[in-house]
């Protein structure tokens, strides 16, 4: 079997509900984490919605999948990007987004932060280092 | 095939799994472990139980791995391991634990 490890980056741009691509991204992240890769997801445009606080899906009969976002940690999923000018331009902080940590277990479980600000021009390297990148 | 539980029908997918979680109530568990011979154990609902607390949480039935490390970290190192897991629940954690538990088959899990 090949020990090559990939970098793979889950981009998501579009809200949440209303269409299938963010609750699809989110499966197909937990799913692929099983394989052992270099694995990070990124939030630009709309997709920043998808991390907000205080969903609730009762009004569109869906499923509110927010809450699986927290599961990423166990999946060794740690690093959440997420594109500062696509916040500003919503009006949304840091603060209005779910607190994602993720466990060292090497650490005596410490909760160590997954989501990260990055800029625009940052956002652009990410993409351009990443070996595959899954846009949704 | 729906299965029966104390005189009620429960609705199951293809593959055994209970339709609809809000159904669940423990005779699911009873009768499906009764149709795969095994005796549910203390230990056996330890895990039953943690699943659904699981899917409470985050709204997903954990990948095998996530669960071994998850249950390491609850209930200690000796029962975090696949071998423990599976000495439990022989067809695997995944399809005889979820499926009892009435969660849906894991994300992750083919």
């Amino acid at each position: 079997m090949s020990a090559t490890i990939k970098k793979f980056l889950y981009l998501n741009r579009k809200a949440p509900y209303g269409t299938i691509y963010a609750w699809e991204s989110l499966e197909v992240v937990l799913i692929g984490a099983a394989f052992d890769q270099d694995v990070s997801l990124a939030f630009v445009d709309d997709g920043v919605y998808q991390l907000t606080k205080g969903q609730d899906t009762t009004g569109i009969g869906m499923k509110n999948f927010s809450p699986t976002y927290a599961a990423l940690g166990d999946y060794d999923v740690k690093k959440i990007f997420v594109e500062k000018e696509s916040l500003e331009e919503r009006g949304l902080t840091l603060d209005d987004l779910q607190h994602l940590t993720w466990e060292d277990e090497d650490e005596d479980y410490a909760e160590k932060d997954s989501i990260a600000l990055v800029s625009r021009a940052e956002m652009a390297a990410l993409m351009g280092e990443s070996d595959i990148v899954f846009s949704f | 095939m729906p299965i029966e539980v104390n005189g009620k029908a429960f609705e199951t997918d293809e593959e055994g799994y209970l339709a609809n979680i809000n159904d669940w109530e423990p005779g699911v568990a009873e009768v499906m472990s009764k149709e795969d011979d095994l005796e549910l154990t203390d230990e056996h609902w330890d895990i039953i139980n943690f699943l659904r607390e699981y899917y409470e949480e985050y709204q997903i039935a954990p990948a095998v791995r996530v669960l071994t490390k998850a249950v390491g970290k609850k209930m200690g190192k000796d029962k975090g391991n696949s071998k423990y897991l599976y000495g439990l629940f022989p067809y695997g954690p995944a399809k005889q634990a979820c499926r009892y538990a009435g969660l849906p088959k894991p994300t992750g899990c083919v």
